[in-house]
Order: structure tokens, then sequence, then C-alpha cells
């Protein structure tokens, strides 16, 4: 970045055109709050505070490409303690999204890869498939880890097996929504009314 | 008056009939306070207890009163009689409350009540009837020095109030720094955008108003003489001096802005792209709400950079090291000049801290955000030319990493400087004395106007008020921001601490109001504050008197002058009727009326002092009645016990007590002297500002004293305490009496 | 007259699904407290707080949009309620910005509209908690106790998303009180101000950084431990899970030896209403609940 590109409002225009809840980046005022609420905080490369600080300081690749937002796990402590009551937790999310969705974000992440089989397996049926999207989640990073993974998990699986709280018939198809072709037009007209929305850069 | 009638009234209300012995006091009071007579009664503060004491005032029976019941702070309403004196015993706080209600106690629970009972006896009898001075004369006329926001708000307060009022500005139009501004910051909600400036209308009123006379291009040469008599020489530049003669004094002189050419490091000289405050204003001015254009080519600004706290909040040499509490609104104020221009430009504001005082404070920060403008923790190191653009060189205390940027316009956040003339501390106007000549009196001395004063008073003590710390003018900041040391003169606006326009509006008004005050109390001879309405005045036997100056230069207040053969020269409307001229006499010729050497050292002497060896030591308390003495009221309702070896006696101010009172209890016995006076340091909390530490500093050298006669220094002890030390002072005082049962009773019993 | 709620059960309470057990349990207390729950016909996946990398704030809005649109379609006059946090949460929050964003309510309905759907945003979106605290309370809870589980020392955990940043009506976001309430209402002994109450134990997290959640998950069994907890008590599956099934990973690990049993609410009162084991689904447990175990066979 130049000297006369640092501290320009250009990436706070984007964030506040095209991450959901965005327009609130400009309203931080630097406390840090947040920060010291944040249960995987410690593990943030840039905590929220910095994170809202770098967008204002006009980093875009630094803040996309980064790894923090995904270390989010969703408490709300720093919505529910944010002076200034902006909704960081939903502004991560927007970030981390955006940043996926441009292709910038890290792509060796566990939880990118975890959110992704999230939503694909949801789209799918309409509901979420817990074995399916577990085993997946296993085999995430190859044949071999996945094997390793599962043998780990072989005791937790067990358990959820005897409770009835998990069951190989999920493998046969399972549970999902009469009506999945609806929700997945409905999701992908959704889609399509917020890309037409999304403020092209450069 | 005529001749003094003494008698005691003893109140037997609120437990204090079941708890002592009441026909002693009476017999107390009649047979050793030498009181006509005693009367008790059940409820001596209700109407019927009132209207006996007031027969018998009205019967001409009794013209000195000593009621006995609860504090003197208590059922003042009641106890209000006019053209009498009066005295109260403190039975009910003093005494019952703080005392255990056991067989065991009740002797020596008795005997501090005995004593009160002879101590208010004591004091009432060798108190007067106050009278003023006759001095007092009104002049309802207003001067106030200083034509910027504060000086024309108070100016037309003034008039509204009905005052005939002169303004003298030394420019040669009104406005001050306000009229250079292009907007100001809002004062009205929702607190989003800037407010036009409206000082311009503020001047058209002054203009029209018919009682307000405004002298430009003038200032104030000469100021002599005392509230509601003030002789004021107004001199223009062009020549001619008039003399008014004025009620009371607004000092509004205000500030200068802080001279950026200090900071070259933040290339203040080095570009003319970087601007302080007032300079951007200038910009705006010009801009009148289209592009800014800088300085140096005359190009739109697409992106300028303001620097918080540029030369001040640090302790560089050259720095000034407060803060000057408008500049990061009003960067706020001037980033939205850009932004409401143009939502394209870019703007940001380095701050260490950013600070948004007032009621629209933050609503205006949030306002700023709002619009885009950048908000960023840093410190700057470094502006400098590059090109035709700048360079901020500057680390970012958020992502921690050290920044350069461009851009094209800088403004530098400076500080306020105050107008307070000169520092008549630093420059102590000396008097030597020559042998042989006649000595003169200060005026003849000093020639005026004294270069540098805004004032030119010519008062003993110097040409302008004393300053606090960093060169504001004076103020009593904790319990009354807009008196000065200087009665009926009075400080506004940013002169005496850092503000922005409306803060200075708000304390323009507040001053104009004490000015009110005190022109309308010295018209009756009155004190104006703290002790408002108070007739006492110190009196002053001039025959005693040693010439040694003590009164003079003690007195905080500036009130005391001398005369042409160098002998105290009381100005009665200038004295807050504090007692620290009394004090400070060594030969004990200041007294009030109702507040004397006797009337205390005689209260000190009618306290029964045992024998050595009855293991009931006496302690004498001088607490000061503002603070000191109502905390020990406070423990008496808290019922906090404590010793009931201790004999209380309010002063006026410790500065008020005088040595002889100390050497005199000892000599009569006493075991123990405590003085409690308030805090005494540059954040003093005493009502006379240097009274407590006058009286520290006459008691440091007690010790040689106690040494003389022989006794333990631990005996005498001068204690700073707070109105809110309820637990603390209980447990000072038997400190103290654990101490004596250490160190063991005085000799000098009789 | 029972009174009646849309009730959006949600992926996890499926049967064979991991809180399939809380499900159970649920279904017990709501006959013995007259509450009939109906489910929301063809009700979708909310996308939980988990969703979002692949879906967008739209997207997401539509999905949580088409069971509100289905609720309102078959049971317009009742409260939708969940059980579970993420469930609720994802529910209420799209409830809230359909109802203060026209924009997107418009762009929802264009949506929906695919599908033949269309979304009103007009009912009130609740978690079961708030039903027993709300419209049944404490007194009448209490009422229904037949084995008082005295003796019994449980910390109540709060957990995240119930908590945050809606919360349960009344309460604080740093100390709740209302399972504490619950608790005691069940002749129970509450752990009086559990440091964890409301810490994070990792959500969804849990699965993709394990080691770095069950960090959160030991302090957070430590700190019920310390201050003499028999078991937990928690009103989320989410924290249900994360608390119970890895203990013998966290033990093995950090060399503790936590097995203390993590129950919900549900199968608390169950037990203490004087149902069996099986309708109470303490057969869910894979730390056995001993004492309420015992309890129920009395």
């Amino acid at each position: 970045m130049t000297a006369t590109e640092k501290y320009r409002n250009n990436f706070l225009q984007e964030v506040i055109a095209n991450v959901e809840e965005g327009e609130w980046v400009r309203m931080c005022m630097q406390c840090g709050v947040c920060s010291g609420s944040c249960p995987l905080g410690p593990h943030w490369e840039h905590p929220p505070q910095e994170i809202f600080m770098m967008i204002r300081a006009n980093k875009r690749q630094e803040v996309l490409s980064s790894s923090s937002m995904w270390y989010c796990t969703s408490c709300y402590n720093c919505i529910a303690r944010c002076p200034r009551g902006l909704p960081i937790t939903h502004i991560m999310h927007g970030l981390a999204h955006y940043g996926r969705k441009l292709g910038v974000a890290p792509k060796e992440l566990p939880t990118i890869k975890f959110s992704m089989l999230f939503w694909e397996n949801l789209v799918q049926k309409g509901r979420v498939n817990e074995l399916k999207l577990g085993l997946r989640l296993y085999f995430m990073n190859g044949f071999m880890n996945g094997i390793k993974t599962a043998l780990k998990m072989q005791k937790i699986g067990l358990g959820m097996f005897l409770t009835k709280r998990m069951t190989p018939m999920e493998m046969l198809g399972g549970h999902g929504c009469k009506d999945a072709k609806g929700l997945q037009a409905i999701l992908k007209k959704a889609q399509q009314i917020e890309d037409a929305k999304t403020v092209k850069q450069g | 008056m005529a001749d003094k009638k003494f008698g005691a009234y003893i109140c037997k209300g609120c437990g204090i009939g079941e708890r002592l012995n009441a026909n002693q006091l009476a017999s107390v009071a009649t047979k050793e306070g030498k009181m006509a007579f005693a009367k008790q009664h059940d409820f001596l503060c209700n109407s019927e207890g009132v209207a006996m004491i007031q027969a018998d005032i009205n019967a001409g029976e009794v013209n000195h009163l000593m009621i006995a019941g609860c504090s003197k702070r208590a059922k003042m309403e009641a106890f209000n009689f006019d053209n009498v004196v009066m005295s109260r015993a403190n039975l009910r706080e003093g005494v019952i409350w703080v005392r255990p209600d056991t067989d065991e106690a009740k002797e020596t629970t008795q005997e501090m009540a005995n004593d009160y009972i002879r101590m208010a006896c004591a004091e009432v009898r060798y108190m007067n009837l106050p009278s003023s001075s006759n001095e007092q004369n009104l002049t309802g006329h207003l001067l106030v020095v200083g034509g910027g926001i504060t000086g024309l708000t108070s100016a037309l307060e003034a008039a509204k109030a009905g005052y005939n009022v002169t303004l003298v500005e030394k420019s040669d139009k009104l406005g001050g720094v306000s009229g250079q501004l292009y907007k100001r910051i809002p004062n009205r909600a929702p607190f989003k955008d800037p407010q036009e400036n409206s000082v311009v209308d503020l001047i058209a009123k002054v203009e029209a108003n018919s009682k307000i006379k405004v002298y430009l291009s003038s200032i104030v040469a000469k100021t002599e003489g005392a509230p509601g008599r003030f002789k004021v020489e107004i001199a223009a530049e062009s020549g001619p001096t008039t003399t008014e003669t004025i009620g009371a004094i607004v000092q509004a002189s205000g500030f200068k802005p802080y001279d950026a050419n200090q900071l070259p490091h933040l290339g203040f000289g080095k570009s003319p792209d970087v601007v302080d405050q007032l300079g951007l204003e200038l910009l705006a001015r010009e801009a009148n709400g289209g592009a800014i254009k800088r300085p140096s080519d005359g190009k739109e600004v697409k992106s300028v950079v303001f620097v918080q706290c540029a030369g001040q909040r640090g302790n560089k040499e050259g720095y000034l090291p407060y803060c000057s509490g408008h500049c990061c609104l009003t960067s706020v104020k001037q980033a939205m000049y850009f932004k409401d221009a143009n939502p394209n430009i870019d703007t940001a504001i380095i701050y260490t801290d950013l600070r948004t005082p007032g009621a629209g404070g933050e609503d205006f920060y949030r306002s700023g955000q709002d619009k885009g403008v950048t908000f960023t923790k840093g410190k700057v190191s470094e502006v400098s030319p590059n090109g035709s653009n700048l360079a901020v060189k500057f680390k970012d205390l958020i992502l921690d990493e050290e920044v350069n940027l461009e851009t094209d316009l800088v403004v530098l956040a400076t500080g306020m400087v105050p107008n307070s003339g000169v520092d008549i501390e630093a420059i102590p106007i000396a008097i030597e004395e020559v042998e042989g000549e006649p000595k003169k009196p200060v005026s003849d001395v000093i020639e005026f106007p004294v270069k540098g004063s805004v004032l030119n008073l010519d008062y003993r003590q110097g040409a302008d008020m004393p300053q606090l710390v960093h060169g504001f003018t004076d103020s009593h900041f904790i319990c009354f921001p807009y008196e000065t040391r200087r009665t009926g003169i009075y400080a506004a606006g940013p002169v005496r601490r850092p503000m922005d326009g409306f803060q200075a509006m708000e304390d323009a008004t507040g001053a104009t109001l004490k000015a009110i005050q005190v022109i309308e109390n010295s018209a009756l001879g009155r004190a104006a504050h703290p002790r408002s309405g108070d007739l006492s005045y110190p009196k002053f036997r001039k025959e005693g008197c040693t010439q040694c100056k003590r009164c003079t230069v003690e007195c905080p207040f500036g009130a005391i002058n001398e005369d042409e053969k160098r002998y105290p020269f009381f100005n009665e409307a200038r004295c807050r009727r504090c007692g620290i001229c009394m004090g400070a006499c060594p030969v004990r010729v200041i007294s009030f009326e109702n507040y004397s050497v006797e009337t205390v050292g005689q209260a000190i002497k009618a306290v029964d002092i045992p024998d050595e060896f009855s293991e009931k030591p006496r302690i004498l308390v001088l607490a000061c009645e503002n603070d000191a003495y109502p905390a020990i009221d406070m423990a008496g309702m808290n019922h906090i016990e404590y010793s009931a070896f201790v004999r209380i006696i309010p002063v006026r101010c410790l500065g008020s007590v005088n040595t002889i009172w100390i050497t005199d209890a000892l000599n009569s016995g006493y075991d123990g002297v405590m003085l409690m006076g308030c805090r005494k340091d540059g954040d003093y909390q005493c009502h006379f500002v240097k009274g407590s530490e006058l009286a520290h500093i006459r008691t440091s050298k007690i010790d040689d004293t106690l040494k003389g006669l022989n006794l333990e220094t631990e005996r005498v002890q001068t204690l700073e305490v707070a109105i809110t030390d309820i637990q603390r002072i209980p447990q000072l005082i038997n400190e103290m009496a654990a101490t004596i049962e250490k160190i063991g009773m005085s000799p000098f019993k009789f | 007259m029972p009174r009646q709620y849309s009730f959006y059960p949600g992926c996890s309470s499926q049967k064979g699904a991991s809180s399939s057990n809380y499900q159970r349990s649920v279904e017990t207390m709501c006959s013995v407290l007259d509450i009939q729950l109906n489910d929301i016909p063809d009700w979708n996946c909310c996308s939980a707080s988990i969703g979002y990398s692949g879906g967008g704030e739209l997207p997401r809005i539509a999905l949580s949009a088409r069971n509100l649109a289905l609720s309102e379609q078959a049971h317009p006059d009742q409260d939708v309620v969940a059980t579970c946090a993420a469930c609720w949460l994802a529910t209420r929050e799209a409830n809230e910005r359909l109802q203060h964003d026209a924009q997107i309510m418009t762009e929802t309905n264009q949506a929906l509209a695919e599908a033949g759907l269309s979304v009103k945003a007009n009912k009130k979106i609740r978690h079961m908690v708030e039903v027993l605290v709300e419209d049944i309370g404490y007194a009448e809870i209490s009422s229904k106790v037949k084995k008082p589980l005295e003796g019994i020392k449980i910390a109540g955990y709060v957990g995240c998303q119930t908590n945050r940043p809606f919360g349960i009506a009344g309460e604080s976001f740093e100390n709740p009180v209302y399972l504490d309430n619950l608790i005691a209402a069940l002749g129970a002994d509450p752990v009086k101000n559990y440091e964890k109450k409301v810490s994070c134990c990792g959500g969804a997290l849990a699965f993709s950084e394990p080691e770095k959640s069950q960090a959160l998950i030991k302090d957070i069994l430590q700190a019920a431990v310390d201050n003499g907890a028999n078991m937990l008590v928690t009103p989320c599956p989410v924290c249900q899970m994360n608390t119970e099934v890895y203990q013998d990973q966290i033990n093995q690990t950090y060399g503790t030896n936590f097995k203390i049993p993590v129950v919900y609410y549900s199968t608390l009162m169950d037990i203490a209403f004087g149902k069996s084991a099986k309708e109470a689904a303490l057969d869910g447990q894979i730390i056995k609940a001993k004492q309420l175990e015992d309890l129920a066979s009395k």
C-alpha cells in the first residue's frame, strides 16, 4: 500500500456496502472490550478491535485474508458488552463470509471447511445430517488423517451410538425436508438478490 | 447596644433531659456562667419555646443569649433572633450522642455538658452585636474586561438583570476568538452538525443594548477601591482616559492560541499546508461551505489529517502540560467541514485520548464517525513536506505499528494559553523601606499601568489576580468555582480554565451572578461570600499595632492595604470575615465584635480543669466550622463515641486561630490541643484558600514553645481533615486521648 | 385446555440425532405441565451459527423465514417455541431483522415466493425456558414436584446463546439466575455464583478446533467441580454435548479426572416430577447421572 492510500476510506466504504452489518464498523470507539471478552481472543491474529481499526486504515487484503474472524465461536459476549452496541459477532461472520466469497480467506482453516460442509449439508436436504457432516469433517484433511481422527473419536461415537444419539441409518438417506426443492429455490433466489446488491470492487 | 443582659435557655428535648442533670446545668449557667437566669424547656425549638425567648427579648430582659441544646448548626431557623447576641452550647451532637448511656459514663458526660455551658456563657459575655462600618455604597454597575464570547455574555446577562455595564475590549472589535470561527460545536440536540456561529448575534445585541457601554481599543489602566466603590481608569489606545465607578468586575480576558511555531517537528512554519485550528477556521470561512483549498497552491483538499494534543498534554519543553478541553470536539467539527462539503474527502483524526466533554460531546463524536471521519489512536512524531504533499509519521497505538502516510493538509490541535496578566507571585511588589523616608502607599510606588497587566489593581498584593496551576486565573475550584481571591472580581471563561464557547457562556452567567451578589451585599455592608450576609467585620486597635504587616500580607483576599502611615487599611467590602488577620496578629489587636481573641480565649479558660491526679485530662479541639465541625456533628448523629475529655470549639477558619489560644490552653492545664482544618495543598479545600495552610505554618513553630514549657511535642497536633471524616475524626480524638494517657497529665494544673 | 405453541424442534432433536434425548425429556416435561407442542410442518435447518461461510445474510434469513412462514400458516395464533439455543437465536434474529428492515422483508418475500410462501414476521419467538419462567412460573413447577432433588448440588451452566444477545427477559447477561431458580424449585441445591455460568464452550468450534475448545470446556467443568457440584444442568444442546462427550479426551490431555454428568433442565424436571428414568431420557446420558437414576427407581 502506498503512503497516499493509507487510512483512506475505500475499504471502509466497501465493507459498508458489501458486508453484513458493515455500516457499524465506523462506530467502533476502540475500547477493546470485545477483544477482552472473546473466549478464543488469544488465538485471534487480530482481535475485533484491531480488525475494525485495520478496516479504517484501509488494510483490505490483510483483513479479508485473516484467519481471525474464523475463531469466532458465536458466543455473543462482544455484542452483549460493546458499549457502542456494535453487532460484532455478525460483523465478524459477515467479514468471514465476504472474504470466503471473494476467495481470499485462508483455504486450510478447519472452521472454514466445517462451516462450508455444514452449509452444503443443510442445502442438500434442508436439514443437517449430523453423521454425514461428522464423517466428512473427519475426512476433510485427507483419508489417513480421517482414519486417525475417526479412531480418536471412536469412543465418543460409540457413546453417542449406545445412547441413541447417533445412528448409522442416517447414512441411508436420513432426515430431510419434504420440500427440499422449494427450499433450494428459495436459497437460490436469495443468493441472486444478494449478489446483485454486492458492489463490485476495482 | 445598651447594657448587656445575659440569659440562659436550656433545652431538655431530644433526650438531653433524660441523660443530663438539667438543674445542675442551669446552676452552672447562673453561678459560674454569670447568666441572670437559666430557663429550662422540654422542647425549646418548638414555636412555644421560641416564643418564650422572643417574649424575653421583647420585654428587654435579655439581649445576650446562651442557648444550650443542639449544635449551632441545627435549628438555625428557629433560633434566629434579630438584634441580639447568641452563643450555643452543643449538648446533643457534642455530648449525649457521642457518649454511652451507662452509669459509669454518667459523671464524665455531665462534666462534659457542664463545661460546654461554661464555655458558651464565657463566649457570649465577650460578644458584641456586630454593626457594619457604613462604608457601603450601592454602585450597581458592572465592568466586564474582554469582549469575546464570555464578556459579551456577561454584559448581556447583567444588563438583562437590570445593571449597567461597561465593557472594555483591547482590540478594535468585539467577538474575540469565537468571532473568528466559521461554525461552532453544536449545543443543541441532536448534536449532529456544526452550528451557525451565533457570536454575530451576541455582538449585535450588545451594541444595541442601552445599558451597555463598549470601549474598544482600550485597556483597564488602573483599578482601586473595593466592591461597590471601585474606581477604574479606562485608557483608550488613542490617548484619552475615562474613570468610572464600578460595583463589581468580571474578568473575561480569554486566551491566546498556543504559538505553533514552537512545533517545527510537526511541520508548522515549514509548509503553509500545516495550520492550527484557527488557521483552518480561516480556510473554512474563505471556502464558505464550498471546497476547502490548501494554502500552498490553492488545490482542493482531498485528504486531511488532524493531529490532536499538538504541543499540549506533554512534559516536553515548551509544551502545555494540560488538556485544553475543546480541541477534540473542534477537530470533529472541522473534519465535518470537509465531510459535509464532500463525503469522499478522507479525514483522519489522530488522538491519544479522545475527550469530548459536555452534554452533546459523545453524540457529536458519534456523528463524526457516522459521517466517515476516521479516528485513529496514535502518536504523531513528525510532519514534513514531501513534494506537494505532507508526510505524516505516527505510531498507530491500536495496530502497534509505525505508519507513514501522505496527505494534503495537516491541522494541529494546539492548546489555550490564558490571558491572566502578570503573575503576582513571580513578580512580587517589593517596597523597600528607606531609612528616614516617609512611608509611601503602594500606588505611589507602582507605576500604572503595569506592563502586561489586565486589571492593574492598586492592591498591596499585586496588579492582577493570583494564578492557579499553569497560569490560569484564580478560582475556588472545589467549593465556589466562580469566586476568586479578590472579592468583587470574578474570572470567567478560558482565562479561568480551558473550555469551549458554550462552557464560557455558562461560566460568564455564573460569574455575573456572583458579581451581582457582591454588588447587592456590599451595598448593605454585608459579607458577599462565602459567609454571605455576615455583618461582622474586623475591628483594629491602632494604638497596639506594631506595623508588622502580617495581616496585610497574609490576608488571602487582598482586603487590607496599608495607609500612608503604613498602618493596615481595611477595605470592608473586600473582606470575607474569615478571621485570618485575627489569627495572624502577634499583638492581638484585630477582632470581630462577635468573634474575637477574647470570645474564644475566655471559652477556653472557662473549662474546669481537674487536678493532675484526677485521671481526667482535658483536650482542646479547635475545629474549622466549615468542614471539621460538621464532620464532628455528623459523628454525633451517627452516635460514634469519642473521649469524654475533649472540649471542642468551632472556629471560622483554622487560619483565624491565634496561637495565644494554644499557649493559654497549655498554661491553664489542658493536656492536649488539636487543630482541625481543611486540606491545604494545591488541591486545597479551605473555604478561605490559605487559612489552613497558614495555620499549619504558624503552629509549625509551636514545638519550640512546648519545649520551652517542658512539655511533650505530641500535646499539640495540627491536622488536615475533610467533611467526610466522620469515622476518622473520633478516631483521631481517641488516639490523642490514648497518647495523653501514655505521656501523662500536664503538670500545669492549678 | 393445554397451552399450545408452534414448535420448532431443530435438526439435532431428531430421532437418532445428538440431542434426541433432550427432545424426549421435553415431551415428558410438557405432558406434566399441560403444554402442547405443535411441530411446524416440514421445518428446515436454521443454519445455526456456523453456516455463515456458505450462507450470506439473506439466504440465512430466508431459511428462518421459511420456518416462520410455515408456522404462520399452520399455527397463526401460537408463539414459536424452540428448545435448541441456536434454533431459537437464529429464528429470533431473522424475525427481528425482518421486522426492522423493510428492504430485507421485501427481498426475503421475493425469495420465499419461489416456493409459494410469504412471511409476516409477526410472532414472538421464544425459548422453552421462557415458557417455563414466564408462562408456567417457578411456583407451579415447584407444585408438580413429587421427588425433590434433595442433597444434589447442581451447577446451572447457562452458556452463551440462550443468554446473549437476547437472553431471557429480566435476566442479566453476566449473571442470569433462571437455572439456579429452577434448580431450587426442584428441591436441589444450586451452585451460587458459578463463575463459568455464561462462559463459552467453543460451540461449533468444538468440531473444527477441538484443542482450543476443550481448553474452554475444561475450565467450565473445573469450576463446577471446585464448587462441589454433582452435575451440570444446561438449556442448550451444544453446551450439553460439548461439556459431556469430551470429558475423557480432556482427562487425557490435562490429566484431570472429570466424570460429571451434564443433564438438560427438562431431564431434571422429569425426575423431580416423579417420571421414570426412561421418560426422563436418562438413558441418553453418556456419563450416567447416577443420583437421578437412583431417585427415579425409588
